[in-house]
Order: structure tokens, then sequence, then C-alpha cells
């Protein structure tokens, strides 16, 4: 029997993230459920709180340039070789977005926190940053078990949803993640984890000696939308290469308000697109 | 070059590209590392750090972030900074939009925060790997009063520490287009070590805007000798260009620069 997380439609599945929702994304190269981040904004998806693990690229820039985002927490947003993230940089510059600055293992520690149901967790570093100065859920804390050992705690971040794209899931609902273990601590640390992948087998992948330690169990996971292609234009380890023609045209049009409107209206609302 | 007279002919004539020099300093600051980390966009101390081991005799671990074709993880988030929070990472390199006298860096932006006028990506690792990776070499290749402030606008992570706060790491040299600088983290000041064949102290001085001690001599930094340029060459190139296609590709005229491995 397939479960009931198989197939959702990408409409459906961005449903499950209303306005106003923590939302985690992994990093660029973890691959990013691109298809599905269209279609939420689409949506027209308002005021998330987007959380990126620890960083993010293009999708985290596309969902602040279509106003999608409140507030960005993390520890960076790039576009690697393409320079400085454009849509975040104006946001940020005409005060549009709130800010949440991190250090990717804050990130990790937070989410580490949540995934075993504890209030925080102490980490090294951080202390005499501005990054602390400015986060009320970072806080200096005594080591209980040294006598002069101030140290740092980080909050749990329990996401409301987490999304990613990933290359393959099973007819149960049990995800693939292969290396990226950051995906794995997501889904266990956030409310609802929504995934789509490339391609969707019949056998279980937890039966399987090889994929078995690299999937997340069914458990974790709410929903599951088949979406080929659905990292572009981000490349997807083992598939398919990153569109860097597409990056390129992004750059140009997203330096602009104007241009992102019609980025906007030639990649993500165009009605051709839709039926991705 | 002209066709050379008997004089060019007997010395040996070594070009090399202001990369490569920098390349050879950064690569000497990690001898006797057991293991080095370096992160994204780091073509520079990447190369770096795979001639060090090629001149350690591969007696050195060297770990590129975004490397395609020589994993070193199994896991693409936590293990670096575990890794380095146990120990086990000798050397790291971090860089800055503004770095200050004290070391401070900032990787976050310009003006006052969090409205800046320009921002930049954001703090990734810094703010914990700064403590914990004893020998972090700080490397900007733009040497202006821009990047080197009297006061950084935002502090992503501190140069030094109070005496009870944990930190076996920190910096230790800062690697310019013009200079070396070391980090006497006691002062908590930069000490000028040497200056780039080409360059003089005033130019350092000109585009510095923070104090820093200068002994009585200032040392020129010394170039590439041959055999250290032909292993560059040779070696480094192909193999840093696995990470740094585009990199290899200017500076090398090596590799497929469109060729993205999937």
């Amino acid at each position: 029997m397939t479960s009931q997380i198989i197939g959702s439609d990408l409409d459906d599945l961005v449903r499950r993230i209303p306005n106003g929702a923590k939302l985690a994304i992994p990093k660029t190269d973890c691959a990013g459920a691109m298809a599905a981040t269209r279609a939420l904004i689409r949506r027209k998806a308002q005021n998330l709180h987007l959380i990126v693990v620890p960083t993010s690229g293009l999708q985290a820039d596309l969902l602040i340039g279509a106003g999608c985002v409140e507030t960005v927490e993390g520890s960076g947003i790039t576009m690697g070789e393409y320079g400085q993230a454009p849509c975040f940089g104006r946001f940020v510059r005409e005060g549009r977005i709130k800010l949440k600055d991190s250090t990717c293992p804050a990130v990790y520690a937070g989410l580490q926190a949540a995934e075993k149901g504890i209030p925080f967790m102490p980490m090294r570093g951080l202390i005499g940053s501005d990054l602390a100065a400015y986060r009320d859920d970072y806080t200096i804390m005594s080591n209980p078990f040294a006598d002069d050992d101030p140290i740092m705690a980080v909050r749990a971040i329990q996401p409301d949803v987490a999304l990613f794209h990933t290359p393959l899931a099973d007819r149960h609902g049990n995800v693939w993640v292969g290396r990226h273990k950051p995906l794995m601590l997501l889904a266990h640390a956030s409310k609802e984890t929504l995934a789509t992948v490339e391609e969707v087998r019949e056998d279980n992948l937890l039966d399987d000696p090889v994929y078995g330690p690299a999937t997340i169990p069914s458990i974790y996971i709410t929903a599951v939308a088949q979406a080929a292609r659905g990292a572009w234009p981000l490349g997807l380890t083992g598939h398919y290469r990153e569109d860097s023609e597409h990056f390129a045209e992004y750059m140009r049009l997203a330096a602009t308000e104007g241009g992102m409107v019609d980025y906007l209206d030639r990649h993500v609302r165009r009605v051709g697109v839709a039926a991705e | 070059m002209s066709a050379g007279s008997a004089l060019q002919r007997n010395k040996p004539i070594v070009d090399y590209a202001p990369e490569e020099l920098l390349i050879v300093t950064v690569a000497r600051l990690l001898e006797g590392i057991r293991h080095v980390a370096v992160g994204t966009a780091s073509p520079i101390p990447g190369s770096a750090a795979l001639l060090a081991q090629a001149l350690a005799g591969g007696d050195m671990r060297v770990s590129i972030l975004g490397s395609r074709e020589s994993q070193v993880w199994s896991d693409t988030g936590v293990e670096l900074f575990d890794c380095a929070g146990q120990g086990r990472i000798d050397a790291f390199f971090l860089g800055g939009g503004q770095i200050d006298g004290q070391a401070n860096i900032n990787l976050v932006g310009v003006g006052d925060y969090p409205h800046q006028k320009v921002r930049w990506a954001g703090s990734f690792g810094s703010a914990y790997l700064y403590f914990v990776v004893p020998r972090v070499i700080l490397f900007r290749e733009e040497h202006t009063r821009r990047v080197f402030v009297p006061k950084v606008d935002f502090i992503s992570a501190p140069g030094t520490s109070a005496p009870n706060v944990y930190r076996p790491g920190g910096p230790w040299a800062l690697v310019t287009g013009l200079c070396l600088f070391g980090f006497d983290r006691d002062k908590r000041r930069f000490r000028l070590e040497s200056v780039h064949p080409g360059h003089t102290l005033e130019e350092v001085r000109d585009n510095t805007g923070f104090d820093f001690d200068i002994p009585d001599r200032v040392a020129e930094t010394p170039a590439p000798a041959p055999g250290t340029l032909a292993l560059i060459r040779d070696r480094v190139a192909v193999e840093v260009a696995d990470a740094y296609p585009h990199f290899a590709k200017r500076v090398f005229g090596i590799g497929r620069e469109t060729e993205a491995a999937i």
C-alpha cells in the first residue's frame, strides 16, 4: 500500500506552509526544493520566518525578492561565485526584512536541541561577537562542571516546516538524503517536513543496508511530492548540473526591483511554469 | 623578453604571478600542520594548503570544502565544526569585508546594523572556528583602508577574548596583496613581518587604517623558488582545479572552466 504521505502535487505541498510559518531550508549544495519554492511564491506566501540551515543562496534570495519573507535567520546568504545576493542586499538596505544573523554551528546547535527535545544547547565560540549581542536567544551561562568557564547557550530552533529536495523516496514515505545529514537533523527538529524528490521507488529504502542509514524514516515526513528536476536551476549531486546561464540571468534581472518583477513573471508566474 | 644576453642566460629567469607569491607565502605559514581545512571561495588558501601538503611529502591532511572529486566528509553539516571543536583541525582561513587592528573580522556589512548600506553574505562559521582552530590565517588580497579599518562596523568574530573564555584558537597571521603581518595575541596587535616584492612600507602604511608594530628592519617576502613554482604549476594547479575550476583556468590556464562536475 502506498502511504498517504506520497503523491501530493506541488500546490498541495506548499499549502502546508502557512503565512508566518517558520520555514527551514537547507544550504544550496544540499539541493533546495526550487520547484516547490516557485509554487510557494505563486501561492503568494507572506511573512515567512525563513531559517537557512545554515546558509542559502538563490532559494532564499528569490523568496525575499518575491516579498514572501519577513525575517531571515541564518549565517549567510550568498550567490557564491556569482556574487552577493541581490534581493537580500536590497531588502536589508531598505529595512524591509528583519535579521537574525548567526554562525553555522549555532544554527545546527539550535536544531540539535530541538531534535533532542531540550530547551537549549551549549556551544563554544560566539562570546564577544556582535552576533550574540543582537540575539536574545543566545545567552552566556556558566559551565556547571567548572569554576570559571563561560559558555554560550543557544535556544532550541524548532521550525514549523522544513522543505527540501532529494533524489529519492519510497512509496512508504521514507526519504533518502545521501551524505546530506543536515536534512535528517532538519526533519528531526521540525514540526513538519515536506520533501520533493526526483523518483519514488517501490521497495522500502530502510530495508536496504546501503540506503537505509541515509534515509529519513516516514515518521518525520509530512508529505512528499515528485518533482523531476525539482532543484533546477540548482544542481543535484549525481543527477544534473547547476544551470549557470540561468544564474547569470537571475543576477542580471534581480539587481533591480523592476528586473525582479520581470524575472518572476518569466520564470515563476508564467503559465507554462505552473505545470511543473 | 628579448632573446637574452649572456647575463640573462646565466641567471634563472623566474616570472611568477602575484597569486603564486601569495600561495607560497601562505603555504609557509602551514609548516608543521597536521590538518588544514579550507572554506568555500578560497582558491589561494586552497592552493597554498595543497602546496604545503606537497612540500610536506604528503604528510598533511587537507580538507577543501566544496571539493567534488575528493570527498573527505561523510556529512555536509556539523562534522567540520565538531572536528574543529575537538582540536582535530590545526589551521583554517578566514577573510573579512573589514578587519581591524585587534583582528576583529566583519563579514556582515558596512554601516549601522541591521539595515546596513552595504550588506555582505554573513558570518558563516567564523564566530566559532576563530575560537577553536589554533592557527587561523586571515587572508584578504585587497589591501586598502576600506578593508583594514580602525574598528569594524560589526564583529562577526572577535580577534581576542577575555582570559577566562575558552579559546585555544585565534588569529595567527594576516596575508594581503601587499604584505604579511603576524598577530601578537598578548599585545592584541599586528606586527609587520614582510613586504611583498615591488611594494614598500609606505604603501602598506598608507593603505592600512589601523596601527601596527613595525620591526627595525622590514624584510621582503621571499619570492617563490623555481622548484616550488614548478610544483605549483605541475601539481597544485591540477589538484585545485577540482574545487576551483575558474581560478585554475585564469591563473594557471588549465582545466575545464565550464565543466563543473555534477
